[in-house]
């Protein structure tokens, strides 16, 4: 009744396949895409933009990347926070080499720098699948993060070890440093996770999506049916480097401002990113975002909900997050193992029905 | 989800609001995860003090302290959220107590203009005050921690320790690297042959540095570490039969967490200090009278005392009394983050006003002023005493080599005024 297709006619092949093809759908994505824009960052401040905002935009597109890899191609990574740290440290190597060249530009470069690695370290996966492959990626992840902390070129040879964004700008406004503004922060990551969730919509439901998938779904018949298992895989790695190197030059550069190679990147954020694929829906745009929505806002949520308002002591609210945290993880994996997404899709179904179910 | 949780939000920083003429000071401290062992006696310290001077004095100046504690789990990412959370609440000084966090709030805190104090850790260049106009690292850094450490090695070996090797055993990060070019340049100046075995975070795998110990029989190790990587560093020392005697700490290697574990093995085990490390000071009464008592302490009651309660006590203390000179400077008692910093930077504790506040003996005198943030940088060496059960000061507190280190300070603080267009100040 609220939610439903009678009336919505569709004339052409375009219309047919489009991604929205409810008109209420289609509704809700253009408000909610003009909020994001034009109204969210005439409110935010620097709370919500650094506490909220900046992490659940750059963990989507992390999320998006790796999506791809996990999701749709069948390739379990856990070497995601190795390439987020390739990404920071391209980006932080081209800020400061070359100083006068836009901040946009270095953010796409770093994802194309860290598209290269993870071709390279996706080779293993045309010999090896499934948890072996998990633990060659693994690899990744500790190689990566050894070598930005043990070469000192990679940190411009500070004696910290350090990597700390210098000031850019775009367009006349800071992008990095410390005194940017919350909405020029917030806007320069929303038009990076767009940008990337448009791309990853549109790759995924083309000829090299459906190459992907057919190698998830089974790969000798892909094989035979005359997908070349070498290029969709390492089209994937490629593809799903790309993103997760945006996610990471966006992290350090904007985000965080300054990290460290195995505080920042460590073994954690290779399986938060997986989690958020996994409890927001392998193989989903849209479950890339939800996932990384839950895993960014749940702690804070909590936090926020204990030790502000019901005053709890701050390392009990803390130890309570972990709990809850991971008791929601076992709880929406036992009653929708598809995530968040399959959740949405159920909702959508009954709501077609809703109030005259059969 | 996102809609129902930012009017929940909104509404609550409306409902809490910026308590009005308090001084606030948030505490970003870790009760949880790999680190907290340490994190808990300092935080619980830090709150004592500020509870005790409003139980006691009603506050300093006639206003009250108002405390806001933050989890960061030692975490960066979790600094920044505690950082940006708490700031908009009149947040008049910042002492995150992480070398990483405060990496991260330095360009923060100085654009918005809130002072960061960082008691014997952080950047330590900032003591540079021409260049960090908001950040503070007095009494002691880590380069002076290093140089006192050496001088101590000198002094057992007669001034001479050409043929001797020592190792340094750090904490891969930030925090753990800091020391490396002070250590560098005093191998050149003393002719030891220095060598390197980082610890990945946090820091529970050891065993191959300790083998390697084992085999190449370093003269001395100087331990840089943080947490869990203590008592394991320590365990392993024994392990491999390494003399205690020839291991120093760091400060923040040196308390009774990291060396309990071991038990009577880890007995004459070295760490510098910067401050007395036991409780025998008049303060102590009125902990328990004001504090424990009533029932106000900030964790279990059970730290008083101990070394590193001392230092969130002592940390206390200097805010406490920054803010105190800065009320006298401002001439007002509602201080702004602005007028805290003139305060830091005028800060004078004698050996006379420590004995005022009830702490004769506890900590060195030293001055601050515009060019130097930093004190004097004097630190001494403890030794864990199994039997008793406590660490001891064997030696007085010595100056650091300010020959080797003071260049290399304007080296560093240049560099990063250069990178990031600083004028210097104080000229």
């Amino acid at each position: 009744m609220l939610y439903r297709e009678a009336g919505d006619f569709k004339t052409s092949y375009a219309a047919d396949s489009q991604t929205f093809p409810l008109r209420l759908d289609r509704w809700g994505y253009w408000i909610i895409l003009a909020v994001a824009v034009f109204v969210v960052p005439l409110v935010i401040n620097d709370y919500w933009v650094n506490a909220i905002f900046l992490p659940f935009l750059i963990y989507a597109i992390a999320a998006l990347g790796l999506n791809i890899l996990t999701g749709y191609c069948g390739q379990v990574s856990l070497g995601t926070g190795g390439f987020m740290a390739v990404g920071a440290y391209s980006c932080y190597k081209l800020m400061t080499s070359f100083p006068d060249i836009n901040i946009a530009i270095h953010v796409v470069l770093s994802g194309f720098i860290t598209a290269a690695v993870g071709m390279l370290f996706g080779l293993p996966s045309l010999r090896i699948k499934g948890f072996y492959l998990a633990v060659a990626t693994l690899a990744a992840q500790f190689f990566l993060t050894w070598l930005f902390n043990r070469v000192p070129w990679f940190y411009n040879y500070s004696a910290s070890g350090q990597i700390t964004a210098p000031e850019r700008t775009l367009a006349g406004f800071r992008i990095t440093g410390p005194e940017t503004q919350a909405w020029a922060t917030y806007l320069f990551c929303l038009a990076f996770l767009i940008a990337s969730a448009w791309i990853c919509r549109n790759l995924t439901r083309g000829a090299m999506g459906r190459r992907w998938m057919a190698i998830r779904d089974m790969d000798i018949a892909a094989e035979i049916i005359g997908v070349n298992p070498l290029r969709a895989k390492l089209s994937a790695f490629g593809v799903s480097s790309f993103f997760v190197g945006i996610a990471g030059a966006l992290f350090f550069a904007v985000y965080l401002g300054a990290v460290e190679a195995n505080e920042a990147f460590g073994i954690n954020k290779s399986f938060l990113v997986l989690f958020m694929v996994i409890i927001g829906g392998l193989g989903s745009i849209f479950g890339s975002f939800a996932g990384a929505a839950f895993l960014v806002l749940l702690p804070v949520a909590l936090k926020v909900l204990g030790s502000d308002l019901l005053g709890m002591p701050t390392d009990l609210v803390a130890h309570l997050n972990l709990v809850i945290v991971g008791a929601l993880i076992m709880f929406f994996l036992i009653v929708e193992p598809h995530g968040l997404a399959q959740m949405w899709r159920l909702t959508k179904e009954k709501l077609r029905l809703w109030p005259f179910p059969h | 989800m996102k809609k129902s949780l930012t009017t929940m939000a909104l509404g609550l920083t409306l409902a809490a609001g910026p308590a009005l003429a308090d001084l606030t000071i948030p505490d970003l401290s870790y009760r949880t995860g790999p680190y907290a062992a340490s994190g808990i006696p300092y935080s619980d310290g830090y709150q004592d003090y500020f509870t005790l001077i409003n139980e006691r004095d009603g506050g300093v100046g006639g206003e009250r302290l108002n405390l806001i504690e933050c989890e960061t789990g030692y975490n960066t990412e979790k600094g920044v959220e505690c950082y940006e959370a708490t700031k908009g609440q009149g947040a008049l000084l910042y002492q995150p107590l992480s070398t990483g966090i405060t990496y991260q709030l330095i360009p923060k805190a100085s654009a918005d203009g809130i002072p960061i104090h960082t008691l014997g850790y952080g950047r330590t260049s900032a003591k540079n005050g021409k260049v960090f106009e908001w950040v503070f690292n007095y009494p002691a850094n880590y380069w002076d921690g290093a140089s006192v450490a050496v001088k101590h090695i000198l002094d057992e070996n007669d001034g001479d320790i050409s043929d001797k090797t020592i190792a340094l055993l750090y904490h891969n990060s930030a925090f753990g690297k800091e020391p490396i070019r002070t250590l560098e340049e005093l191998s050149e100046k003393h002719g030891f042959t220095f060598t390197q075995l980082p610890i990945e975070p946090p820091g529970q795998e050891q065993k191959s540095q300790w083998l390697q110990i084992r085999r190449d029989q370093p003269d001395y190790v100087i331990l840089y570490g943080w947490g869990v990587m203590n008592p394991v560093a320590i365990q392993e020392a024994a392990n491999v039969r390494y003399p205690m005697d020839q291991m120093i700490g760091i400060w923040w290697a040196g308390s009774e967490n990291d060396v309990a574990p071991a038990g009577a093995r880890a007995d004459g085990y070295k760490a510098l200090a910067m401050h007395a490390v036991n409780a025998d000071f008049p303060i102590y009464d009125d902990l328990q009278t004001y504090v424990v008592d009533k029932g106000l302490t900030a964790g279990a009651g059970d730290q008083l005392g101990s070394v590193l309660y001392n230092r969130g006590l002592y940390s206390a203390v200097l805010a406490v009394e920054a803010i105190r000179k800065a009320q006298e400077l401002a001439g007002t008692s509602d201080i702004t983050p602005a007028q805290m910093r003139d305060g830091m930077e005028a800060l004078e504790m004698t050996e006379e006003r420590m004995t005022e506040l009830g702490l004769p003996g506890f900590g060195p005198s030293f001055k601050v002023t515009c060019e130097n943030h930093g004190g004097d940088g004097l630190g001494a060496i403890s030794q864990w005493d199994h039997e008793r059960g406590t660490f001891e000061l064997i030696t007085d507190y010595m100056q650091s080599d300010t020959e080797v280190l003071d260049p290399l300070i304007e080296e560093d603080s240049l560099a990063y005024a250069e990178e990031n267009n600083i004028d210097l100040r104080c000229q």
